[in-house]
């Protein structure tokens, strides 16, 4: 307080000095605070294990080692990672706008659905890459139309997006089920109801060189792209305005509506590109196991990243290790696998309590606004 | 401000040693001394009361096997989380078997971990391997269907509606093949007797099974039984609603003191103890193995108070029959639209391969495939 006035004769140079220091240490809170977060649901998670007589030094060292001590644990982290960018962007684009889409799950099913679905009559039909480009299309039609839909009806009938998204994934599983286990299920296949598989020929490879799929660098490059959209465009701008103040953005005119249903399509249309990559790089053919969780877990990496695509990538590394590392904690310590989800259930926990402590600690409060 | 700055320092200066504490827990971990690491992944809750549970019994006997280390891992989905998991049991535990224990696990994952990893063996519970899969997977299967048959018998004894109530999973060959069987032990004993089925669409979906069980009771079945993953639930309202129940997959006999009769178990622990066998001798496991009574793959639950002096006589006798080889389908058997499908002095050896693709229900059946 007193300093700054003290200051001002110095050189100029000096002040500007000071004046990026001030804004480093302020928006230092977006870094340190989520990183204490951690720390916090790390030290309330260790109590849990003392509770349970289990030595907490051994859990964190075997989730080090299952998630990235080796490098095949790397790639088992990088493999559960590629899912979770897709869907954490699915959440993360409408909240510039304030919606909060939890159906992300329902995007995926539906997108690896139509990915599966519009395969049958082309496969060895088409060559390859015309075939998965058709499947990628479809599946982020089939996502974008579905989380659109949830934009509209926020928009045009008021319908709660939160409640309404959720609820619509349980429509997209009886879609996926209805269609998978009548009309386009594959004969040749009497016990586990799928559409025909597309044939590894023509599946997506791996990056080479490792095991995971492209999915993952197509992710990164959807987060740079999208972190541009929605911070270097008139389109994010405006987008972020209605996130701030709805009314304030449809008093100045802005197309409020269109940016809700575009947003959620744009959404939507990631989620669904998790299912393609789910189809046409791992499974082959489109049934139930697209439901596995990954559009839940997005929700809490979206969060964790407070929703700027650029950091979603190292969150989805690091929860997708915590996943990684499940197994290896359950196999040495004796642990139930609902070990790992009850860590990432503390540390979502602890993340949303971190976020009312936002401008109230001292460190981060400008001085020159007092 | 100071004294903030110092915490801070503390603070960074106590996780850095915990880091370091980490890291060397990390390196202390040696890997397992011994002959032979069994990796074994189920798809839900080892303790289910249903399938997972059934594995997790024969697991438990494997540890007792001098020389064995048995690493597990519950509730892994049928994506490539699967695969995952048995590469860090292979990679991380120096796994040299592993058993892969649900359905969706075999295609594409536990080929593409057996063609990855010759060096070790696959073997996987349910009938799917063919000779164009890779040498070092397989397939080991219990052939329930004969314990149904024997339930069948009991419970063809035990009603007095003539009304028995079946709910099933899904419409596939296996569930159908059991349906089959269990109407024809109750025929067998009890000419009146019919089976009524309700199928819930899911493998595990608790709120449906419970819905089915009442809708069957009110219809006035008065024994239930079931082909769904964990048949808890329908036991336990089948217990509830007064009336007697047949189990499935483990034993339920504990849920139900007062109506429990006997029930269909898997015996996995002779398959598992024996591929360990094999492997401690040296000698070429088999690709394929599967079984029922005769080389005790299967088992009935010792009887519960819900069984006759008369039902436990007839269904020992019917398992002695099996035993030996007396075939279950013998005609004159018709489907349930009335299409022969045995003629009277006809009939199908228990082992019958066209019986694994069952497609139909027989007559005597209450209930749709579609």
């Amino acid at each position: 307080m007193a300093d700054t006035t003290e200051t001002l004769p110095l050189t100029a140079e000096k002040g500007r000095f000071s004046e990026t220091l001030e804004r480093v240490r302020r928006s230092s809170e977006y870094v340190v605070m989520p990183i204490l977060a951690l720390i916090v649901s790390g030290i309330l998670f260790s109590i849990f294990l003392f509770a349970l007589g289990k030595s907490p030094v051994d859990f964190f060292s075997l989730v080090w080692r299952g998630g990235f001590g080796t490098s095949f644990s790397w790639q088992n982290t990088l493999a559960r990672s590629a899912p979770l960018v897709f869907t954490a962007l699915c959440v993360a684009i409408p909240a510039r706008l304030g919606l909060v889409i939890i159906g992300g799950e329902g995007a995926l099913v539906l997108g690896g659905f139509a990915a599966g679905a519009i395969a049958i009559p082309l496969i060895g039909v088409v060559p390859s890459y015309v075939l998965l480009a058709v499947m990628l299309f479809a599946s982020m039609i089939a996502g974008g139309a579905w989380i659109g839909c949830v934009g509209a009806l926020r928009h045009f009938r008021g319908v709660n997006e939160t409640i309404a998204s959720l609820l619509m994934f349980y429509i997209a599983v009886s879609i996926l089920n209805f269609f998978v286990e009548g009309a386009l299920r594959d004969p040749s296949d009497p016990n586990k109801p799928s559409t025909a598989p597309i044939g590894s020929e023509n599946m997506v490879g791996f990056i080479p060189g490792t095991d995971v799929h492209w999915g993952l660098l197509v992710g990164i490059l959807l987060c740079g792209l999208l972190y541009l959209l929605m911070n270097r465009t008139t389109f994010g701008f405006a987008a972020q305005i209605a996130g701030g103040n709805l009314r304030a953005a449809q008093a100045q005119g802005l197309p409020v509506g269109k940016l809700m249903v575009i947003s959620c399509a744009i959404a939507g249309a990631c989620a669904g590109l998790a299912g393609f990559f789910e189809v046409a790089a791992i499974h082959g053919k489109a049934n139930a196991s697209l439901i596995a969780g990954y559009g839940f877990t997005g929700i809490l990496v979206s969060f964790l990243a407070r929703h700027n695509p650029l950091v979603i990538v190292p969150v989805a590394i690091f929860l997708g290790g915590i996943a990684a590392s499940g197994g290896l904690v359950q196999r040495r310590m004796d642990l139930p696998d609902a070990t790992v989800l009850l860590l990432q259930g503390l540390i979502f926990l602890v993340l949303l309590v971190s976020e009312t402590f936002y401008g109230r600690l001292p460190f981060f409060r400008s001085k020159g606004a007092q | 401000m100071s004294k903030f700055q110092l915490n801070r320092r503390s603070l960074l200066q106590n996780s850095a040693a915990g880091i370091l504490g980490l890291s060397a827990a990390g390196i202390a971990k040696s890997a397992f001394a011994s002959d032979l690491t069994v990796g074994i992944v189920y798809v839900g809750p080892r303790d289910d009361f249903g399938w997972n549970q059934a594995h997790a019994v024969a697991a438990a006997a494997l540890k007792e096997v001098p020389g064995v280390t048995v690493v597990e891992e519950e509730s892994v989905p049928e994506t490539i989380a699967v695969q995952k998991s048995m590469e860090s049991m292979i990679n991380l535990d120096g796994a040299k078997m592993i058993f892969a224990t649900s359905f969706g696990y075999y295609k594409p994952f536990v080929l593409d971990a057996a063609a990855k990893y010759p060096d070790v063996e696959f073997r996987h519970a349910a009938p799917l391997w063919t000779d164009a899969d890779p040498k070092n997977a397989g397939s080991y299967f219990g052939y329930l269907d004969q314990a149904h048959y024997v339930d069948g018998v009991a419970a063809g004894l035990s009603t007095t509606t003539n009304k028995l109530g079946f709910v099933a999973a899904k419409p596939i060959g296996t569930v159908l093949r059991n349906i089959n069987s269990f109407l024809l032990g109750a025929r067998k004993v009890n000419p009146d007797a019919t089976v009524q089925v309700i199928f819930t669409g899911e493998w595990s979906m608790p709120v449906r099974e419970a819905e089915a069980a009442n809708a069957l009771v009110e219809a006035g079945c008065d024994v239930l039984t079931c082909h769904v993953d964990g048949p808890k639930v329908v036991i336990e309202t089948a217990e509830a609603r007064g009336i007697k129940c047949c189990g499935h997959n483990a034993s339920q006999a504990p849920l139900a003191p007062n109506g429990f009769i006997t029930g269909a178990e898997y015996k996995w622990e002779t398959i598992y103890k024996n591929f360990a066998a094999d492997l401690a001798a040296g000698t070429v496991l088999p690709n394929f193995t599967g079984g029922g009574f005769d080389v005790d793959f299967v088992r009935s639950t010792p009887y519960g108070a819900g069984a006759s002096e008369a039902a436990i006589a007839a269904a020992d006798a019917a398992r002695a029959d099996v035993t030996a080889g007396k075939p279950i389908f013998t005609g004159p058997i018709n489907k349930q639209d009335g299409t022969p499908l045995l003629a009277a002095g006809a009939n199908l050896d228990n082992y019958e391969p066209s019986l694994d693709q069952t497609d139909f229900l027989v007559e005597g059946v209450i209930g749709s495939i579609t």
